[in-house]
């Protein structure tokens, strides 16, 4: 394989990385130019941009973070600390970083199992992330979910099965249509997920109804252990949808995808349907903790990215050379990113286990009986204190709503027909009878 | 009630830090170390099938015995072709290792990430007379392709008038629990399929009859899904015959003979079944007739009726969830045809009506201990 493929980056004529070609303003902001954005259907943005010190120490402090965080998981994992499956973002952070700074918290995000990066783009904490990744009752998801399944506001997941969670994009950009929020959905898949079929029925669906949707090509080369070349027919994810307008971006570059996203995010919040976004990336590990990531591509590949188009580096480069920040100041910032996340790995790691008695919440709303657990009778303890707990609750419901239904018969006599009593009677019974199932 | 003990004392050395990652390591599960170099293995204390004039034999784990099946199905069918995830450099689980080499790209071969295309294609393959050997990478991706198996895959036959069918397919997916894999990497998903006539769907439990039962689901005419225990991979190793042979499909084993109980299970769950029964027979005395049903659908009910008929009682167990498991299937058939015969309640003992759990599995799983209490009970009743 010809490693040098990979290292040139979206549209380089040469192998160098053309860093920047930017000046400082006198009033401080800086001017970028990267490489031309390719684009299918539609002219896209302008390749450059305007940026600023405290922006691109954002970047840099963000994106140092998540290398950070991502770092202390491989450690854990080795550890044995965490079990189960963990899948590493190293290399792609700009994808992540750029998109979040083009779009507002009230906006949506689901992605795919590679997640935890994206947890913290979206606000949650270290503490809560790692907590999650060794299965603690501190975790975003009390442990129960584990590397693959992490969930905050806004962050949809977190989602095992490669390419299920598109249709879901889709979804959520509905509602955002169909209660005009002005929000827009971003549906972040791998190249290996973008064979799938399931993609392509939401892509359909999203342009028939022209919904807020983002669809973003994470393509880092390899679906799996197998290089993109040899699962797609073609490599141009962008133009995939056919009748959905595509935009090629250098997924390494954080500007770039800024800049692309807010003109992504534009276009759907003007109501015009939805885009694909190929996000031109690469990761520096396996798959997955259990593959070296070096079966099926060379070190010397792997290397050259990083010495060339590594996004952090590119930051850093910048913030110097514009003289945003001194050496020093970088370095404090990769020490304190370093200390933060050792503390919430000790937090983590101090963090007791979930409870037994959560094995059977969560399974569905109400706490059903769980067959097959007759004869555990200490799980049963915890089940039926918990039981309680919730009865109490219902029976303080129902005192609340039979308060109410009285109020409202009450008022019905007193002005109106009595032609909602039956249904809200109905109700009544419902609660009851679900309270005598419960005893 | 000595479970209740057993379970508080797991229950503690589960909560405790530290002696869940130390029993989880032993196992070696995808870990790259252990992926790389083939994997240590460790015997089993379970009867091996002696195969009739089986001739000269090697030691092989499970996964390199399901190997050497597909090894010789694609030397002596020239028809037949291996494809799934990653499957071209060995798969994850290394069960096709090698055999791109041997027989070439076209004929062992790397697909997309695309459970439901690759069923479909393997339907259209084998329709067309070629010995399709599809892999899923886990049974839990299976669901996409759920409906090209159940709609396509067992009704072509029927649906056709007997025409066309895709009878030379078979599908292999890894299956069940292997100490941390969570709710993607764990499931059994076997009853699912067992509900769907047209289908035949197997489930080996030890290296011998894995590459006895997939050479006859590769061979037979009908779509097979054949499910592999994965963490018996590289724990269970055996002497397997290394020549042709098959083991008929829809035929249980009686692994052990026994006269107190009749104790059901298939694939990985056998070996805890048989630590169950040793235990019901060093602490109790009691003789437990362990039969592996090997083929879940069609399951071999006479065989089943013929030793519950003799025990009196019965207790199946899986690690599938309890309500709607296959379980409850052999439980309802077993009391039609035996009720006069029956001493106590048929029992099963399976997972929780639960999601598969991430950091429960060891609550989840139905072990020997919780075998061990239904025998108990079953005796005392």
């Amino acid at each position: 394989m010809n490693s040098s493929t990979y290292c040139k980056g979206t549209g380089h004529s040469s192998s160098k990385q053309d860093f920047l070609r930017g000046y400082a303003s006198k009033s401080g902001d800086i001017q970028v130019k990267f490489n031309k954005f390719d684009t299918y259907l539609c002219d896209g943005p302008a390749n450059q941009t305007t940026t600023n010190k405290d922006e691109l120490m954002t970047f840099f402090t963000d994106m140092t973070k998540m290398r950070r965080i991502e770092t202390v998981a491989d450690q854990l994992y080795k550890k044995k600390l965490i079990r189960g499956f963990c899948h590493l973002y190293n290399g792609q952070e700009a994808v992540c970083t750029g998109m979040e700074a083009a779009i507002t918290k009230e906006d949506h995000v689901i992605t795919a199992y590679r997640d935890h990066t994206f947890m913290m783009a979206r606000g949650a904490t270290p503490k809560e992330i790692l907590a999650e990744l060794l299965m603690k009752s501190t975790g975003c998801s009390k442990g129960k979910g584990g590397s693959m399944h992490m969930f905050t506001r806004n962050f949809y997941g977190g989602n095992g099965i490669v390419g299920a969670q598109c249709p879901l994009g889709a979804g959520i950009a509905f509602t955002q249509k169909y209660n005009n929020t002005g929000n827009v959905c971003l549906t972040y898949y791998g190249d290996g997920a973008a064979n799938q079929g399931q993609l392509f029925e939401a892509f359909n669906m999203a342009k028939l109804w022209d919904l807020p949707c983002i669809f973003i090509c994470e393509n880092n080369k390899f679906g799996m252990g197998t290089p993109q070349k040899r699962a797609a027919a073609g490599d141009d994810f962008y133009t995939r949808a056919h009748y959905i307008p595509g935009i090629k971006v250098d997924g390494m570059n954080v500007l770039a995808v800024k800049t692309a996203g807010k003109w992504a995010a534009d276009w759907c919040r003007a109501g015009k349907g939805p885009l694909v976004m190929e996000m031109d990336t690469y990761r520096y590990v396996g798959h997955s903790m259990s593959d070296p990531g070096t079966s099926y591509r060379t070190r010397e590949e792997v290397n050259n990215v990083r010495q060339i188009r590594d996004p952090i580096e590119y930051v850093r480069k910048l913030i110097l050379d514009n003289k945003c920040a001194t050496e020093d100041e970088l370095t404090a910032i990769e020490d304190a990113a370093r200390v933060e996340m050792d503390e919430a790995a000790e937090f983590a790691i101090a963090s007791p286990f979930p409870e037994p008695g959560e094995l059977y919440t969560n399974v569905y709303k109400e706490l059903v009986p769980v067959r097959a657990v007759e004869m555990t009778d200490t799980l049963i303890v915890v089940v039926n204190q918990q039981g309680n707990k919730q009865q109490q609750q219902q029976i303080k419901d129902i005192i609340l709503f039979g308060g109410m239904f009285i109020i409202f018969i009450l008022l019905i006599c007193l002005f109106g027909p009595l032609k909602n009593v039956q249904h809200h009677r109905s109700n009544i019974t419902a609660a009851e009878q679900q309270q005598q199932q419960l005893r | 009630m000595m479970l209740s003990k057993n379970l508080t004392q797991s229950l503690l050395r589960y909560t405790s830090n530290g002696a869940i990652t130390k029993n989880a390591s032993s196992r070696g599960f995808h870990t790259s170390k252990v992926l790389l170099a083939g994997g240590p293995s460790t015997p089993i204390n379970y009867p091996s099938l002696e195969i009739p004039n089986a001739g000269e034999t090697q030691k092989m784990n499970l996964f390199q015995a399901i190997n050497n099946a597909m090894d010789i199905s694609l030397r002596t069918d020239e028809k037949a072709c291996v494809f799934g995830e990653d499957v071209g450099f060995g798969g994850v689980f290394r069960c096709s290792v090698d055999l791109r080499n041997k027989y070439g790209a076209k004929r062992v071969f790397n697909t997309p990430l695309c459970e439901q295309g690759i069923a479909g294609f393997a339907i259209g393959l084998a329709a067309q007379g070629a010995t399709a050997i599809a892999e899923i990478q886990f049974a839990d991706y299976i669901f996409p392709a759920f409906d090209q198996i159940v709609n396509e895959a067992a009704k072509y036959r029927y649906r056709s008038g007997g025409q066309f069918d895709c009878g030379s397919l078979t599908f292999r997916s890894p299956y069940g629990a292997v100490g941390h894999g969570g709710h993607y990497h764990s499931q059994s998903p076997e009853s699912y399929f067992a509900q769907t006539p047209g289908l035949k769907v197997v489930m080996p439990a030890t290296p011998i009859e894995a590459k006895g039962l997939l050479l006859a689901s590769i061979r037979d005419k009908n779509p097979v899904v054949f499910f592999e225990p994965k963490l018996l991979y590289r724990s269970a190793v055996e002497d397997v015959p290394i020549g042709d042979y098959e083991i008929e499909l829809g035929r249980a084993r009686i692994v052990q003979e026994g006269s107190d109980l009749t104790l059901v299970g298939w694939g990985a769950q056998m070996k805890v079944l048989m630590q169950a029964a040793q235990m019901a027979k060093e602490k109790l005395g009691l003789s437990i007739e362990l039969i592996d049903l090997r083929t879940i659908l069609p399951w071999d009910v006479e065989c089943v009726e013929k030793s519950v008929k003799k025990t009196g009682r019965l207790i199946i167990s899986h690690e599938a969830p309890k309500t709607g498991g296959w379980a409850a299937e052999i439980s309802s058939a077993i009391q039609e045809r035996c009720f006069l015969h029956l001493e106590s309640p048929i029992q099963r003992v399976c997972g929780y009506d639960t999601p598969f759990p991430l950091i429960f599995e060891k609550f989840y799983l139905p072990d020997h201990l919780k075998n061990f209490e239904a025998i108990k009970k079953s005796i005392n009743y």
